[in-house]
């Protein structure tokens, strides 16, 4: 079987913890199937996570310093032509969506979205599950030789590579692009830091109403806590985007999380599913948040949130 | 400038998913289907760019049964143009063969950009807006909001593309090009079921005759299966007055009390 590739991602200059994800199982799965892994990377900021990423080979991406889509495809398509690969290891990022579906197409293979793991199949080529409907079904899948795979970030742990040893072989793509960047825009970190807060009182579209938000700063200010939020809370323009937790927005590690009207759809999970404690009310008892919270409860958060901050009022 | 807007229906999340007798596939016919709210999201961004710059839009869907209300409310809310592509298609179509078909229409179809959500709930073998920018061999992106019209005097489309923690980049892009769309300027907008039934009556979808499913990259489902319960929660049964005790309870035990 040709080579696994992984993407690698940088994260502030180092490589992403997700990238660390896909390439320890890309190490532990090449030996299986008698190949190698190569690492590819982005520019010269990728050189050194390149090195150092435990892969057989790296590919660095020469004049990739910043992130144009067209431009990373074609050079993952070309690698991917180059060496045959046999199977393609993306995070389920905004590269992940960009580059896996796009390069699975061009180069007529077939493709394995939002997976969560990942195993050598037994006569055949891989084996996965994917998360699907929010998280409310898991599909287990064949993953042909030749696939594209993204993976949702943190569905397995990563060990620690050490030591520089990759050789990373320099690639030159053509640099003419139909897609130009104009700038890059750094986070508005906004009034409040929510991943500094101890307790959160997270909200989401189960709040139905932006008047209602009320309760949830009310219950915030009883509890000592900061009021944080699922994406569609701040798309509807109820709360800033600073205070969203998920995939686009924190990632937070309270010692509280307290989900209210979330249903724990994987992107809202990939922002807090490492809290020490989390509280779950959802009127759903299938809403996929209670398979990561601690406690649980599908009361109406309409009712409970003034209740407890009236307990938490009386108590002093 | 002509945008096509691809849109299409999912499961209605809120009921229960009742799966097939093989246990690979949802019992399609039992479920209840709602546009996917991405597809919202990229129509009410399309939307909006008329209004501001004046461009064409057109929401194009694939016939796979009961998508007329859909296409017909995607005018009601003001889409200039409905595209139904008819052909022997139906639910359990997996998205590669429906991207296919869609690309095949919008390669000749003289559209400068294409829009739809960034992703659906049941897209496990890859997100539309990636399989057609790589089927069309066209410029795409993912996770696209602010999309801007004339952004300079040569045509091109200006849009910013959203990565974690926040962090975002603007580009700017030759047409044609591919948008997942993960969030309009402004929420989608809402028109009332007696509006669309009024455009049902004086509104015409266009059928255009599409290409047969093909079998290329299919993905086979060996399963499809309820999470497996590995951590579930502990559960407080009750009213909301005695979750609130049991979370004051908890709230002491941890010391998290202020
Ligand atoms: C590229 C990408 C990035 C994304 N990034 C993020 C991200 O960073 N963060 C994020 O959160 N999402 C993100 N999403 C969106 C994500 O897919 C979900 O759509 C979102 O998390 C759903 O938010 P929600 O749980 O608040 O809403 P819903 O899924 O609509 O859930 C609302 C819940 O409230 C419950 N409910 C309703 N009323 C009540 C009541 N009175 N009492 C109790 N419960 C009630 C319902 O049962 C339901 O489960 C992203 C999506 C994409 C495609
Ligand atoms: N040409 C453009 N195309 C797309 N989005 C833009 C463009 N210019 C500005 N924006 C967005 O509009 C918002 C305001 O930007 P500014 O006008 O630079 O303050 C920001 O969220 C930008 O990302």
């Amino acid at each position: 079987m040709g080579p696994i590739i992984v993407v690698v991602e940088l994260q502030n200059d180092a490589m992403s913890p997700a990238t660390g994800e896909l390439l320890t199982r890309a190490r532990q799965l090449a030996p299986a199937r008698s190949t190698r892994v190569v690492a590819l990377g982005f520019g010269e900021a990728a050189r050194a996570s390149l090195a150092a990423s435990g892969a057989d080979d790296a590919v660095l991406v020469l004049g990739a310093d910043a992130y144009v889509p067209t431009r990373a495809e074609a050079a993952l398509r070309q690698v991917m032509h180059d060496t045959s690969a046999g199977l393609v290891l993306l995070a389920n990022t905004t590269m992940g969506m960009d580059l896996g579906a796009a390069s699975a197409a061009a180069e007529g293979r077939p493709m394995v979205a939002y997976v969560t793991s990942l195993a050598a199949a037994e006569g055949g080529a891989f084996t996965a599950t994917s998360q699907v409907y929010a998280g409310k079904l898991v599909a287990e899948v064949a993953v042909p030789e030749g696939s594209v795979v993204t993976v949702l970030p943190g569905s397995w742990p990563a060990e620690e590579t050490v030591g520089s040893g990759t050789p990373v072989r320099d690639l030159a793509v053509p640099s003419e692009s139909a897609m130009e960047l104009v700038r890059t825009i750094e986070p508005d970190t906004g009034d409040v830091d929510i991943t500094r807060a101890d307790v959160l009182v997270s909200v989401g579209r189960g709040i139905q109403d932006p008047d209602n938000l009320e309760l949830a700063d009310e219950l915030a200010e009883a509890l000592g806590a900061v009021v944080s939020c699922s994406r569609p809370v701040v798309d509807a323009g109820w709360l800033p985007r600073a205070r969203q937790v998920g995939k686009s927005g924190q990632t937070v590690k309270p010692k509280l999380y307290l989900a209210l009207g979330i249903s724990g759809a994987p992107e809202h999970l990939q922002g807090m599913k490492d809290s020490e404690i989390i509280v779950a009310v959802n009127s759903d008892p299938a809403a996929p948040i209670f398979e990561v919270a601690h406690y649980g409860a599908t009361c109406d958060i309409l009712e409970l949130m003034p209740l407890l901050t009236e307990r938490l009022g009386e108590a002093g | 400038m002509r945008i096509a807007v691809l849109v299409k229906d999912v499961p209605d999340l809120v009921e229960e998913l009742e799966l097939d007798e093989s246990g690979r596939g949802l019992a399609v016919d039992d479920l209840s289907y709602v546009p996917s709210e991405w597809d919202d999201q990229a129509l009410e961004e399309a939307l909006l760019l008329k209004e501001a710059s004046g461009a064409h839009v057109s929401a194009v869907a694939l016939d796979t049964g009961d998508i007329d209300n859909m296409l017909y409310a995607a005018l009601a809310k003001g889409a200039d143009r409905a595209v139904k592509l008819v052909g022997d298609y139906d639910r359990t179509m997996p998205g590669r063969q429906r991207a296919r078909i869609l690309a095949d229409y919008l390669a000749g179809a003289g559209y400068d950009l294409i829009m739809t959500g960034v992703q659906a709930v049941d897209d496990l073998d890859g997100q539309i807006a990636g399989l057609l920018g790589g089927m069309l061999g066209w410029p795409h992106a993912s996770v696209v909001r602010d999309v801007a019209l004339g952004a300079d005097a040569s045509g091109a489309v200006g849009f910013v593309q959203e990565y974690a923690g926040g962090r975002m980049a603007e580009f700017r892009s030759a047409t044609p090009l591919v948008l997942g769309v993960q969030a309009a300027k402004k929420p989608p907008r809402y028109v009332p079921i007696a509006r669309i039934r009024q455009v049902s009556r004086s509104a015409t979808l266009e059928e255009v005759e599409a290409g047969a499913p093909t079998s290329e990259s299919l993905l086979a489902i060996e399963r499809l299966y309820r999470p497996e319960a590995q951590g579930h929660a502990t559960m407080w049964e009750g009213d909301a007055a005695e979750v609130a005790a049991a979370l004051m309870a908890l709230l002491d035990e941890q010391h998290l009390r202020s």
